[in-house]
């Protein structure tokens, strides 16, 4: 089975929209939502809509720290983030919020795990930036494979039997083989704003048979995305941070 | 995991074991077939039991990876893999023949030879290379001569692909390799240069011209240490008759700092397929070691010395090109030859390390046996080498980054493609046929090499003036 992962969607419409019809291109059979679908970016209601239906047609979903903030008002983030959240409560109507905030944490499917920040503590949204983190995710789940997003940059981490923590960052279009005598952590990179110098909209593809996974870069009407965010009024820079991926 | 009993006629998964044909701490490897497959086949099935080495593990999971990405005539087909949980083995075509190690009783071999097998290794590795891996064990074990002459490349358990995690580098923090020949950049933890195995194979024409290891055979860590600042003992102060160009290409591959080797194993084929080309440095008149002094200061150089992060330097291999100019040395290509040079230029401003070679293609007819060392065949080839020089002239480039070669053959693209093929090219340079009907009497050798090279070909054309509309 073709699983397509997206992560960190974050509201940016134009990236959305050109990671699914590459993705569907593809042939993917499974749709997987790695949270953070809101925030930042100008579309939230489109992307919250856009994630119901495919939810509602088997899609899976769960929730990010942006997501959660939408109906908690003690979610932290950093007090630009906070600008877009606010915003955002008074974009979507009251079903929309509501579905971000019944998401769960994390959902297992089969050997797989699905979390959108760090799987030891997944409501403390730490960031797995390093094989440091990534240990104390591997520790805290047996999943073969655990899928998330949060840090908006690719990232691939493995441990072996005894122990070791490789970390490696993935090359666009190749596929990696998720050997069986080791288990992985995959961060699938930000679909709606990237931060690792390139501004294409980025996600993976588990080919679930063959146990290979690959990530792939969209280039999508970046122009566009950020017009929709100075329309707004929300801080210049989540426009400018789009054009040059940081 | 069951504990997997191997003995002749047994079968796993369609392949018959049906000797041994290794056994050694890592893996045994069998000799296998399948009732409809007639290619010859091996089975390497590590040895991952309890008590195993980890290394074994790590270095079948990385042939895993990297064997069935690997295309070409340089390495041995990939043909099936078992599960890692299950049955964990890789079968691979089994290559006729006996590798390099059978040779070190001749030791030390003909020079000739040397630089026959050598450009022939060279050749491989650039071959991987390109295909980004770096085999980072090169050693007379690891290399067979195919039948036909070409050389492959086996075990890529240490090997290092830059488009996939590297397991190695994060298992095992101490180096791994052959002592012998470890660069030592390898020992600095460094395993993404491609021009570490140049150095190994630098070790090997070493050991195989002078039958000396260049760095002797200590296995502990100090004593695989002392190549970060000890040069090797010049081979020709080993041998009275070893050749100038030889030392030359072995010390260059030698050199403790990756930059200062080949920047790419073709350049290393090239030399070691061309001689006579061979620059000659200070290098090749050295007969003693470099003095206390230099050696006091590369000890205590903690530059060089102290582990490094890593460098990415696959790009290097991208900026090191060897470019072919074919260049027709008639009367009527002047302006042809001019436009060539420009697009030459181009290329050479643009990566400084990149080599010109300028070919000519003399044409020898077809039946008659063409009796190339008489006198007025001989001056015709200086002619055109001279000719050839005067071309390059203005592009002002020294020895090593220049050469030229007068071929001779009934079919001119059939000689600049086997050229290129041979000689690892990276790009063609050609001009298009000037007069159309030339073009249709003879056929363009340009569309030819274009649509048969295996790498960049690129045709130029000097700016015409723009065709006169005929209808008025």
């Amino acid at each position: 089975m073709l699983i397509a992962l997206f992560a960190d969607i974050h509201a940016n419409r134009q990236a959305f929209e050109a990671c699914l019809a590459r993705a569907r291109n593809q042939g993917a059979q499974r749709i997987v939502l790695l949270g953070d679908y809101v925030g930042y970016g100008g579309d939230p209601e489109w992307t919250v809509d856009t994630v119901m239906g495919l939810v509602e047609k088997g899609a899976m979903a769960v929730q990010g720290n942006h997501d959660s903030a939408i109906g908690n008002l003690y979610e932290k983030l950093n007090p630009r983030a906070q600008i877009a959240i606010e915003w955002t409560r008074g974009v979507l109507g009251a079903s929309q919020r509501q579905f971000l905030a019944s998401l769960p944490l994390t959902l297992k499917d089969g050997d797989r795990l699905y979390v959108h920040a760090e799987a030891s503590r997944p409501k403390s949204w730490i960031y797995v930036t390093s094989a440091t983190e990534a240990a104390a995710s591997f520790l805290a789940t047996r999943a073969l494979v655990t899928f998330g997003g949060h840090t908006h940059q690719p990232a691939l981490y493995s441990v072996s039997e005894t122990s070791r923590v490789t970390a490696f960052t993935p090359v666009e279009g190749i596929a990696i083989p998720l050997l069986p005598k080791r288990r992985w952590l995959a961060v699938v990179g930000a679909v709606g704003q990237p931060r690792d110098g390139n501004p294409a909209a980025s996600y993976a593809m588990l080919d679930s048979h063959r146990q290979e996974l690959t990530y792939f870069r969209v280039p999508y009407d970046v122009e566009k995305a950020a017009a929709e965010i100075r329309k707004n009024n929300l801080p210049p820079w989540f426009a400018q941070r789009l054009l040059v991926g940081q | 995991m069951v504990k997997p009993l191997h003995e002749p006629g047994i079968v796993i998964d369609s392949f018959r074991l049906d000797e041994i044909v290794h056994s050694g701490g890592m893996a045994t490897i069998w000799r296998v077939s399948q009732s409809d497959v007639a290619t010859p086949m091996l089975m390497k099935v590590p040895k991952i039991g309890e008590g195993a080495d980890p290394a074994a593990v790590v270095g079948y999971e990385m042939e895993q990876m990297i064997l069935p990405r690997l295309n070409g005539p340089h390495v041995p087909k990939f043909i099936a893999i078992g599960d890692l949980a299950v049955q964990p083995y890789v079968v691979m075509e089994r290559i006729d023949g006996s590798t390099l190690l059978s040779r070190l009783p001749e030791l030390p071999l003909p020079y000739v030879e040397i630089a026959q097998i050598g450009a022939k290794v060279a050749t491989a590795l650039h071959d991987i290379h390109r295909q980004h891996v770096v085999h980072l064990d090169v050693k007379p074990s690891n290399i067979i001569l195919r039948p036909n002459g070409q050389a492959v490349l086996l075990d890529f358990g240490l090997s290092h692909h830059n488009q996939l995690p590297d397991l190695m580098k994060e298992e095992f923090r101490v180096p791994f390799g052959t002592a012998p020949y470890v660069s030592p950049e390898q020992l600095r933890g460094i395993r993404s240069d491609p021009r570490s195995d140049i150095f190994a194979l630098g070790v090997l024409l070493y050991f195989f011209s002078t039958g000396m290891r260049p760095f002797g055979d200590s296995e502990t860590l100090y004593g695989m240490r002392r190549r970060l600042w000890r040069d090797p003992i010049p081979p020709r102060a080993l041998r009275d008759d070893y050749p100038a160009w030889l030392q030359e290409v072995v010390l260059r591959c030698l050199e403790i700092d990756p930059a200062w080797r080949y920047p790419t194993a073709a350049q290393v084929a090239f030399d070691l397929s061309h001689p006579t080309k061979v620059k000659l440095t200070a290098r090749s008149e050295r007969l003693r070691r470099d003095g206390i002094g230099t050696v006091l200061r590369r000890r205590f150089n903690t530059d060089i010395t102290a582990p490094n992060s890593e460098t990415a330097s696959a790009a290097q291999l991208s900026s090191a090109p060897i470019v072919v100019v074919a260049i027709d040395l008639g009367e009527e290509s002047a302006t042809t030859n001019e436009a060539l040079r420009t697009a030459a230029r181009q290329i050479l401003t643009i990566l400084p390390s990149a080599r010109l070679a300028c070919l000519n293609v003399r044409r020898v007819k077809r039946i008659a046996l063409d009796n190339t060392l008489d006198e007025a065949g001989h001056n015709l080839q200086i002619d055109r080498l001279v000719s050839l020089r005067h071309w390059a002239e203005p592009l002002k480039l020294n020895e090593p980054r220049l050469t030229v070669h007068v071929l001779e053959a009934v079919d001119p693209a059939s000689a600049i493609l086997e050229f290129a093929q041979s000689n690892g090219v990276d790009q063609i340079l050609i001009g298009a046929r000037h007069s159309s009907l030339m073009r249709k009497l003879l056929g363009s050798v340009s569309a030819k090499v274009a649509a048969e090279a295996a790498c960049t070909v690129t045709v130029v054309r000097p700016a015409r003036a723009a065709v006169v509309d005929k209808e008025t």
